[in-house]
């Protein structure tokens, strides 16, 4: 949100730094006196969550490098070398492991968090689009991550995973192949294949954290949305980020910490699969190859649909939709708070997204397809069908005046100066 | 610019030439340069150079099969029971998902008849394909005895549950093609040269 800086250079050095490169300027004003909205409840702190998740990849993978050896003979090896000889070395990989799976755990909160109060409404679309690139490239980081242990469910990930461009033979004879092939760097998934998904895994964290910094740099202009979602109007409404918040998130992340540390020390293999024990072996296929936890959901839908081609398509379009949420939802009321029949819809689809991370971890066979097919729907339809419908026929529950009141009751509000920044924003979602 | 009159923009410049020239030379020298990073990618001589390999069918018995390592992907080799070839011709055309032969050694329109899916009638009983799943890659079940072969006798692929017959020609399942047969020939009766 675009405030007044408030920052002082008291020195003659600061000034002299100040006059140059206000970089002590920026990190006052947005993150110190940054004007939030009071009433952010726990659902808000998984944005302070991600950004340590972030760091401790970042941290953990730089140093686990200088110890993995990306070759197709010697990977497997140089993992169990970690394990048992580098000082620490189970402590850095476990963090490692475990640390993947809790990043996309704050990843999913955060989303649903944002569907929950409309925080991908305008004017916060590129916010949002943002943050879809951001789960994108955590996505391909850890698939690539997976592979690099090169024991089976790795391999076989890999062969699964890249034999899907193939599909695309079906639209142009020969450019799936061609795709593969490009992508293996040979005619089968080989030690060419590891060494350039290494190089990639090593690169992609760093896309992210500058999709991270475009990401709050896009949070900083309209600033944050509230469970009411109702624009802050008045200075009432609003307080420093420092301390209120970074206590609230410092809290929230010492709790988060907690569960990390108890998959980290207690279950460090309870999230991933026991067949990536076994090296990689090219003649063999697991009888069930069964991805990461949080790749269930889009591995039931890349199976819920029998032809290989538009199985492909809707796993890619279950990401690729929400990109379009802004646009899809048509209701003026930002919170689901107020919204009494999008409420009942939203609860489904996190229901939705619960039972096709169960299904895809199933056969895919009898009933368990059937009820594939059936929440894969749900899903889509979510977005294309009540997203746009809902918005037009519901009528929303009545809306306090201001985020202030929506705290501390009528009659206290109006502490500043009436409208602020965004107040013409939030035009539409305080309509009674 | 905009302000320019219409006799000045229709009559190309000098400089309009220089700058289209410049823009045009920069695309292909950039797009030239380009092309090195991309196809640094693609298969190494070292991976085309394992392109051929022969193999000797005599250790292998009626009803045997055994699985050989070309270009790094397994090749099936089963030597088929009478009953096998049988079962396989059966077949009518047009209950086969998969109709074209999938055979290098053929023209690419071939229908999927048994003949086509081996390499020649001295031969058939021959049947040489390529062992993984054309749906997503898996190494389908059945070489070995003892191996789940599906319903139709051939192969069954573990992963998404796809079904091939004797033939290698896909039967039921999410696969879109049948098992590829790769180029060979053989060199003498008991011996053949894959690629």
């Amino acid at each position: 949100m675009a405030h007044e800086s408030t920052y002082q250079p008291n020195t003659a050095i600061e000034r002299w730094l100040d006059d140059r490169l206000p970089i002590v300027r920026i990190m006052h004003d947005q993150f110190q006196t940054f004007p939030t909205p009071r009433n952010l409840n726990y659902w808000w702190t998984f944005g302070g969550i991600l950004t340590f998740c972030l760091a401790v990849q970042l941290i953990t993978g730089i140093v686990l490098a200088m110890h993995y050896i990306p070759s197709d003979k010697l990977a497997f090896d140089s993992v169990e070398h970690i394990m048992r000889d580098v000082n620490w070395g189970w402590l850095l990989r476990y963090t490692h492991a475990v640390g993947a799976s809790m990043f996309f755990f704050a990843a999913y909160v955060h989303m649903f968090r944002g569907l929950y109060y409309g925080s991908y409404k305008a004017p916060r679309e590129i916010l949002w689009i943002l943050g879809v690139l951001i789960i994108l490239v955590m996505i391909a980081t850890a698939f690539m991550g997976y592979s690099l242990v090169w024991g089976q469910m790795s391999f076989w990930a890999v062969t699964v995973i890249t034999n899907l461009f193939s599909s695309l033979d079906s639209i142009i004879s020969g450019l799936g192949t061609a795709i593969v092939q490009w992508i293996w760097g040979g005619y089968s998934v080989s030690g060419a294949t590891l060494t350039r998904l290494f190089s990639l895994h090593y690169l992609f964290p760093f896309v992210i954290a500058g999709l991270v910094v475009l990401h709050i740099w896009a949070l900083h202009v309209p600033g944050n949305n509230n469970p009411t979602g109702i624009e802050v109007k008045s200075s009432s409404d609003a307080i420093p980020f420092h301390p209120y918040y970074t206590v609230k998130d410092a809290y929230a992340l010492a709790l988060f910490a907690m569960l990390f540390a108890w998959f980290v020390f207690y279950a460090p293999n309870y999230l991933g699969h026991p067949d990536n024990y076994i090296p990689a072996n090219p003649l063999q296929t697991p009888p069930h190859i069964v991805p990461e936890w949080y790749f269930l959901p889009f591995y039931a839908i890349l199976r819920a649909i029998p032809s290989k081609l538009m199985g492909v398509t809707a796993m890619f379009a279950a990401i690729f939709v929400l990109f379009l949420a802004p646009w899809l939802d048509t209701s003026k009321v930002r919170s689901t708070k107020y919204r009494p029949i999008y409420k009942w819809f939203f609860w489904l689809f996190v229901i939705t997204c619960l039972a096709l991370g169960y299904l895809g971890a199933k056969p895919p066979e009898g009933w368990y397809l059937v009820f594939a097919r059936v929440f894969t729907f749900l899903y889509f339809a979510h977005f294309l069908i009540i997203m746009p419908i809902v918005g037009v026929i519901e009528r929303p529950r009545g809306m306090p005046g201001s985020i202030t009141e929506a705290v501390l009751g009528r009659g206290r509000t109006g502490g500043g100066a009436g409208a602020e920044a965004g107040g013409a924003a939030a035009a539409g979602p305080e309509t009674r | 610019m905009a302000s320019h009159t219409m006799t000045e923009s229709e009559e190309p410049t000098r400089r309009d030439f220089l700058f289209i020239a410049s823009g045009a030379f920069a695309a292909v020298g950039g797009a030239a340069a380009l092309w090195p990073l991309i196809d640094q990618m693609n298969p190494d001589a070292s991976s085309k150079a394992l392109a051929s390999l022969e193999v000797d069918l005599r250790p292998v018995r009626e009803g045997q099969a055994i699985t050989v390592m070309w270009r790094g992907k397994p090749v099936f080799i089963r030597n088929r029971t009478g009953e096998e070839i049988e079962a396989a011709r059966a077949v009518d055309l047009n209950d086969l998902p998969d109709p074209i032969a999938r055979n290098a050694n053929l023209p690419e329109d071939a229908p999927a008849t048994d003949e086509n899916r081996a390499r020649d009638k001295a031969h058939e009983r021959w049947l040489v394909v390529i062992g993984i799943c054309t749906h997503l890659g898996c190494i389908p079940k059945g070489q070995r005895v003892g191996d789940a072969r599906g319903d139709y006798g051939g192969w069954f692929c573990p992963c998404h549950g796809s079904h091939y017959d004797t033939a290698g020609r896909i039967r039921k399942g999410p696969a879109p093609r049948n098992l590829d047969v790769p180029p060979y020939q053989f060199v003498s009766d008991t011996k053949i040269k894959i690629g």
